[in-house]
């Protein structure tokens, strides 16, 4: 079977009006092998969904102009986007990150951002996809008397 | 002068940023971004939050001199100008807007205007500065 480096087939959405934060985080992920795209609010990262694009994993900030992270966040998992979000945000009161957090997200993170931070997120994706990627091999070959089981 | 004085003099302006407080830990995370596919990193990032944080502080201007004055707006330029300061590491810009956020949230306008010129001080000071540390590292980069 031939090994696949996962991370290096791993994209990422980043959505952030802040110019700035669009740049360090894209280029954090980058160095972390995941491919990245950027839009600069909510609205534009549910427009991308809806135009047929899929993400394995969202950076979403929570305040932007047009559609904020919360709207944005309930947006996307009312049409079925299962990817992992993480909000992230300079706001660090408890009743607004619980409120984000019941928008929909997998996890929260305080800006900035660090390479670290991103690398453990990028690393437990990694993980489930071969979790699953593993256990959906071993049922299939079950199912087929596959001799590679 | 000649490579390793300019390489000299811009290193100690680096650490005198940092020990002196004007930059903080995520300065020296962009610096660990940079390589050789963007040997500019730093600079580009740096030179974008001037350029972008120009409009923030015109805007925060504007509205201080609005009457009456909408302490939510001033909110959230502020909140915008902490943020960008922040992904900069520039700390001592960035604590000085704690102090502006408390004044809005009292609708103190003298209090505002007052930090927001102690904020704008720091903002050039740190401009300076950053620009002279670029412009040596440059200086260093022509010469072989």
């Amino acid at each position: 079977m031939t090994s696949r480096n996962l991370s290096t087939q791993l994209r990422a959405l980043v959505v952030d009006d802040n110019m700035i934060n669009r740049k360090i985080h894209q280029k954090m992920l980058n160095g972390l092998g995941v491919e990245c795209m950027g839009v600069a609010n909510g609205k534009e990262a549910v427009d991308v969904h809806c135009y047929g694009q899929s993400f394995d994993l969202i950076l979403m900030d929570k305040d932007m102009p047009i559609m904020n992270g919360i709207e944005a966040t309930k947006k996307l998992r009312s049409v079925g986007i299962c990817s992992m979000i993480v909000g992230v945000s300079s706001r660090s009161m408890e009743v607004e990150i619980r409120e984000f957090m019941e928008a929909g997200l997998n996890d929260y993170h305080e800006k900035p951002l660090t390479t670290a931070k991103l690398a453990s997120i990028i690393h437990h994706i990694i993980n489930t996809k071969v979790f699953y990627s593993y256990n959906d091999h071993f049922i299939f070959g079950k199912f087929l008397n596959d001799p590679f089981i | 002068m000649d490579k390793v004085r300019l390489q000299r003099e811009a290193a100690f302006i680096r650490s005198s940023l940092l020990d002196q407080g004007y930059l903080d830990e995520q300065f020296i995370q962009l610096e660990e971004l940079q390589d050789n596919d963007n040997p500019n990193f730093v600079e580009e990032v740096v030179t974008l939050f001037y350029t972008d944080s120009a409009r923030l502080i015109y805007n925060i201007d504007q509205a201080l001199l609005s009457n009456p004055t909408d302490f939510t707006k001033l909110d959230d330029y502020m909140h915008q100008f902490k943020g960008s300061c922040s992904s900069i590491g520039a700390k001592k810009v960035k604590n000085e807007c704690n102090g502006f956020g408390e004044y809005c949230e009292a609708q103190n306008y003298d209090g505002c205007f007052r930090t927001f010129q102690q904020i704008k001080q720091e903002y050039i000071n740190l401009k300076k500065k950053l620009e002279t540390y670029f412009q040596l590292l440059k200086e260093a980069a022509q010469i072989k």
